[in-house]
């Protein structure tokens, strides 16, 4: 067993424990927009760091690897970010305790 | 002919801006073919220009000027920090997550950006979403609205400067000087 296997079970695992908290986060927040907070983040570095230590086992591999890593990191955020504007649009309003919402002010104003 | 080279012409620097797009295209085509053989290189060549004979113009507008040292040591420098970020981001989500009593009072909130270029402000919005507790909703001009899990009722210029602190002036010497 050489090194670059180590690294490559370590980077796995670490990953499988980013996408399992963040399945966990996402049955645990309160509403829609913390669970994708939780869900993007998890996500975003499990699936990266998944993904590098398959790269990382097979060293024939890493640079492809590399390559799809540096695409999550550029379209997962992106996703996301779609998801929040279109929820908001539609009427899914943020929980919030002290009920901050300068979006919602924003838009209301423009109308009036 | 004539009109179609003045076309080609009337563009800024559009030698330097296809030179890069060939630079970078070419990059990944090596990455993804991970080879050395002949073939595949001047197969890439070739086919590497051809895409970025049609790509050049939507791919960058501002071309080698990116290459140039300085800039590379700061997108480098702003890879480092963007990775900083993203690990503690995940353990902060962690820590939220098998926390008992889910310590969040959630909201939206809002700060002008001093960056121009779309690019840069892509970045930006993309880097806040991948920082602990953030995630962009939406750009208005050079207004982001972010969802935060901290949200407090503070000034535009104090959540610029928690939210979009460590990325905002290593992207304005990287995009705009």
């Amino acid at each position: 067993m050489n090194i670059m296997t180590i690294i490559g079970m370590a980077l796995t695992t670490q990953g499988a424990l980013f996408l399992l908290l963040g399945a966990i986060g996402i049955v645990r927040m309160p509403d829609m927009y913390t669970r994708m907070q939780a869900g993007t983040k998890a996500t975003t570095l499990g699936a990266m760091s998944f993904i590098l230590g398959i790269g990382f086992m097979e060293p024939a591999w890493l640079l492809k690897t590399i390559l799809i890593v540096v695409f999550i990191a550029l379209s997962n955020p992106i996703s996301s970010h779609a998801l929040a504007r279109a929820a908001h649009r539609s009427g899914i309003f943020p929980l919030s305790r002290e009920n901050i919402d300068l979006y919602k002010r924003d838009n209301q104003e423009d109308k009036s | 002919m004539d009109g179609l080279f003045q076309r080609f012409a009337k563009d800024k620097e559009y030698h330097v801006r296809f030179v890069f797009s060939w630079i970078i295209l070419f990059a990944i085509w090596m990455a993804l073919t991970s080879s050395l053989q002949i073939q595949e290189v001047l197969t890439g060549v070739i086919t590497v220009g051809i895409v970025a004979s049609f790509t050049w113009k939507n791919f960058t507008t501002k071309g080698l000027h990116y290459l140039h040292p300085q800039r590379i040591f700061y997108i480098l420098l702003y890879i480092l920090v963007f990775l900083k970020e993203l690990v503690k981001s995940n353990f902060h989500v962690a820590w939220i997550v098998l926390h008992p009593k889910l310590p969040i009072s959630p909201g939206i909130v809002r700060f002008p950006t001093r960056l121009k270029s779309e690019t840069a402000k892509l970045i930006l919005a993309n880097s806040i979403t991948l920082t602990p507790g953030t995630l962009s909703v939406d750009i208005k001009d050079n207004m982001y609205y972010i969802h935060w899990l901290e949200a407090k009722n503070m000034t535009d210029e104090e959540a610029a400067q928690s939210i979009a602190g460590p990325f905002e002036n290593l992207l304005i010497k990287i995009f705009e000087d």
